[in-house]
């Protein structure tokens, strides 16, 4: 038995995404609203146009409802999917499946998340009821473990971690800066960043990503039918979705300074779509920088910079908007906001917005421009190290020859 | 006469708290109030129950489990529902062994040991644990005199006895010189001068009657220990009765005066320093007087040599200090600002008795297909993949090693910033865990730590959750832990038992 990809069978004709923000004034559903319409007027679709929907939201409502009720959706299946963090891929993946297998013509993949209503600092999940051995650590701390892990298999110390994972974080700011929809559109001072307050270990309210609002939806079609809704539709080379077995916080040959899921996913979608040289191939990565040292440790994972030597990538500008290979040129968690269930289709609609070349102009990438590369990659991730999803797709602007 | 002659003590454990309060810290907050010295305070995340449970784990090192359980507290965690239940699980005994409380007054201290050497006496050998955590009204002698600590004392019969139980005598009565209303933290006392005089006529009835018990007179007694919450009648006895006998220090000085636990600790505190055939006088005050006589045995000191933990003194001796202001927090007489984060989870009972053997015991299983350790039990292997074939492991009295960790200033907790370290455990199997008792701006990958039974924290509807956390060695203790190591390298360390998990 094998696992055979979809590379060129469907692609987005259309995207929308809200601003990510505090909306005190919107609800989940208005901002599903927002999202959906947005999607279809740049796909020039109707409501009745789409003959399948999917819904990805961790806490923000349940069933395929929260979605049907807001647009007022004709009697069609709505799945209402869930995989922490990752759960706007995962609605995407599963609306480019179905769309892959024939069985219906449009689909529609949606994420939502409304976070701001709980009152309370960062994420807060309503857990089953357990026996309360369970650390209950934060996700900042949970990610924190990452830091001490990393400068002693690398031989860093303190000062110059902190200072890698400063600018990880002044590097998203100052894409965020360049993009209207973003939760913090303003460049922040290194020292700023430095020297936030602390949250968990060395990791001060800088380094971690905005808690939003916001919602993000795409439309999936046959590659064949693409054409009759958009001259620049992009193509799915490759999804890649795996659920680790949580060895990390029980297997004592885990170190904190690699991040499993991530690989194997990668690796998946590598081969899924022929990636041979990530770093040289890319146009650019939307990656999971929920925490600095979580897009530090993807650069490695994800096979831009060996083992070991991502810091000095970073430190290099390496994946600065001008750099070698951009990274989070939107801003990413960091300074678009992290709305869970929107995240990971707002990655995709960065690469939407980029390798159409319709992203502003003071963010747009060279290599795109200048017509040397054609690939985007999202990758999203949900639960803790060692113990998570991960999920890499790879889209491009061009169909294989 | 005592009907067996050979019941006595066949091992004892003491845990002190790390934490001492400087009693001039009182003075200093308040500006009436405190004194000289320290007293010992037991942690946010320590309460009677955990810390008997701590107590007992020192006591039982190296012996065979008990038949039976008796735990003594003026502070219970619970009521209505067993705390001794809490101690048996995470001692992992086996469900043959009863367990009971004996809770309300200080005074049950001495009735759990007195019942601990009659179970013994009756071929049950058992396990008495004493606990209690003294506080009062902030600037209160309450507050001041009282300390927190936790005793296990090991009765048994035959070759293994240290020091043989010779003789007890009671004596009993009713008269009212300390009370606490239902539901207060705090006792009321009555004029201190009014038990005095009562104290010493019980205390002379007690002691005559456990000498004839035991057949010796006064002038046979060569260490003698009082114990008591009234200060001033403990004074006056012990002066009485040291006259011509060695008196064992109630270190009440450096840790207060411990309440329901202070038998224990000044049982073991005397037995630290006894030789052989010794009579030791142990003298309990409280709600009437009760006297044991015991006997040191020539196994005292072989066992002393054996014994993996620091010697009484030791243990007092070793102590951080904690302000005032975080004591009045950790009793509750301070109410903090909690964080912007929802409550912590409140430990359903179904799965916390299904988990039972990790939530209390800290058993997890092994593979017995391919030996790969698992934190908690699984049914399937994460190595080979084999389903349901595992053997439970209790690694509790294990070290492990810090593989990462992380101070956590944003959850919940009570003491923050909560810290959690990923520990891998000599042996095979990796667990997360808090840290406690440790300064973590110190910790580093590497270090090693020991596990110990905590109180997490309570809920909004008095749901105590415990579990075990880490924390490093006591220093007193680590000459002892190595010496120890040494003399049993070799054998196997882990408990196995059972097939199923």
């Amino acid at each position: 038995m094998a696992t055979h990809g979809i590379r060129d069978k469907v692609a987005i004709v259309g995207m929308g995404c809200t601003p990510f923000r505090e909306h005190w004034d919107k609800s989940a559903e208005d901002l599903l609203v927002d999202a959906a319409h947005a999607a279809l007027a740049s796909a020039g679709m109707r409501l009745p146009d789409v003959d399948a929907y999917w819904l990805g939201t961790m806490g923000s409502g349940y069933s395929g409802q929260l979605l049907s009720r807001a647009l007022k959706i004709d009697y069609k299946p709505v799945t209402r999917v869930e995989n922490f963090c990752a759960s706007g891929s995962e609605s995407f993946r599963n609306a480019c499946y179905a769309v892959a297998s024939g069985a219906i013509d449009v689909a529609m993949a949606t994420g939502v998340e409304k976070l701001k209503d709980s009152g309370y600092s960062g994420l807060v999940r309503a857990d089953i009821p357990g026996d309360g051995t369970t650390v209950p650590l934060t996700a900042p701390a949970a990610f924190g473990m990452l830091a001490p892990a990393y400068m002693k298999a690398h031989g860093l110390d303190e000062a110059t971690l902190k200072d890698v994972l400063t600018r990880i974080a002044w590097k998203n700011h100052y894409n965020g800066a360049r993009n209207e929809l973003a939760q913090f559109r303003s460049e922040v001072p290194m020292d700023v960043i430095r020297n936030s307050p602390r949250v968990a270990g060395m990791l001060g309210i800088h380094d971690c990503s905005g808690v939003s609002d916001g919602s993000a939806a795409a439309i999936i079609v046959r590659a064949e039918d693409a054409h009759r809704y958009t001259d620049k539709p992009i193509y799915v080379k490759a999804l890649s979705m795996v659920a680790g077995p949580g060895d990390g916080p029980m297997d004592p040959g885990f170190d904190f300074t690699t991040i499993k899921e991530v690989r194997r996913s990668a690796e998946a979608a590598y081969r899924e779509a022929q990636v041979a040289d990530p770093r040289a191939e890319f146009a650019l990565a939307e990656v999971h920088d929920c925490f600095t040292p979580t897009e530090l440790l993807l650069m490695e994972d994800l096979g831009f910079s060996a083992r070991g030597t991502g810091w000095r990538d970073v430190m290099g500008g390496v994946f600065d908007l001008a750099g070698e290979l951009p990274v989070n040129p939107d801003g990413g968690l960091k300074s678009f906001g992290h709305p869970i269930g929107a995240s990971g289709l707002r990655m995709l609609y960065e690469c939407w917005l980029q390798l159409r070349q319709e992203a502003p102009a003071e963010r747009q990438i060279a290599s795109i421009t200048r017509g040397e590369r054609k690939l985007g990659l999202t990758q999203n991730l949900g639960g803790r190290p060692g113990d998570c999803v991960s999920f890499v797709s790879v889209v491009g602007s061009e169909p294989s020859m | 006469m005592t009907a067996i002659p050979d019941v006595g003590v066949t091992g004892y454990g003491v845990h002190l708290p790390l934490w001492r309060l400087d009693r001039a810290q009182i003075r200093k907050a308040l500006g009436s109030g405190g004194g000289k010295g320290t007293r010992a305070v037991a942690s946010y995340d320590e309460d009677s129950t955990s810390m008997g449970v701590e107590a007992a784990r020192r006591a039982l090192a190296g012996a065979s489990d008990p038949r039976s359980l008796v735990f003594a507290t003026a502070t219970p965690a619970y009521t209505d529902k067993t705390n001794a239940t809490a101690v048996h699980a995470a001692l992992g005994l086996e469900r043959g062994v009863s367990a009971y409380d004996f809770t309300g007054a200080a005074r049950s201290g001495a009735g759990a040991l007195s019942a601990a050497a009659d179970s013994a006496a009756a071929g049950r050998p058992s396990l008495a644990v004493l606990s209690d955590i003294r506080t009062g009204l902030p600037g209160s002698a309450e507050e001041r005199d009282g300390g927190d600590a936790a005793a296990a004392v090991l009765f048994g019969t035959g070759d293994a006895v240290l020091a043989r139980l010779a003789g007890r005598g009671s004596a009993s009565a009713e008269f009212l010189e300390r009370w606490r209303p239902q539901g207060e933290q705090s006792s009321r006392l009555w004029e201190e001068r009014f038990a005095e005089g009562i104290y010493k006529e019980l205390a002379d009835e007690a002691v005559d009657a456990a000498l004839k018990d035991a057949g010796l007179d006064r002038a046979a007694i060569d260490r003698v220990a009082v114990a008591g919450l009234h200060r001033r009648a403990v004074k006056s006895v012990t002066r009485a009765l040291g006259k011509d006998a060695t008196v064992v220090d109630d270190l009440a000085g450096v840790i207060g005066a411990t309440g329901t636990a202070q038998p224990g600790v000044l049982l073991a505190s005397a037995l630290d320093e006894a030789g052989p055939d010794e009579t030791v006088l142990l003298l309990v005050l409280g709600d009437g007087a009760d006297a044991f006589v015991f006997r040191t045995t020539d196994a005292l000191a072989a066992w002393r040599e054996q014994r993996p933990y620091a010697p009484v003194a030791e243990q007092a001796a070793e102590g951080a200090e904690v302000t005032y202001q975080t004591f009045l927090t950790w009793r509750g007489f301070l109410r903090r600002e909690p964080p912007r984060r929802p409550d912590p989870d409140r430990p359903a009972a179904p799965p916390s008795a299904r988990n039972g053997h990790w939530k209390y015991g800290l058993t997890g299983s092994r593979c017995e297909e391919c030996g790969t350790r698992h934190l908690p039990a699984i049914r399937v292997c994460r190595q080979c993949h084999s389903v349901d074939r595992m053997a439970r492991e209790q690694v509790s009295d294990l070290t492990a090693t810090v593989a990462t960790f992380q101070a956590d200033l944003l959850t919940y907790s009570l003491n923050p910033p909560l810290t959690a370290a990923v520990l891998d455990f000599d042996g095979g199997g990796r667990a997360v865990l808090e840290v406690t008792d440790a300064d973590v701006a110190q910790l580093a990958i590497g270090d090693r730590l020991e596990m110990t039974f905590r109180r997490l924290y309570t809920t909004g509807d008095g749901i105590h959750n415990y579990f075990w956390k880490a924390r490093p060695a006591r220093s007193a203790d680590a000459p002892y832990q190595a010496k120890s190591r040494t003399a049993e390298a070799g054998t196997e360390h882990a408990r196995t038992a059972g097939e199923e998990n």
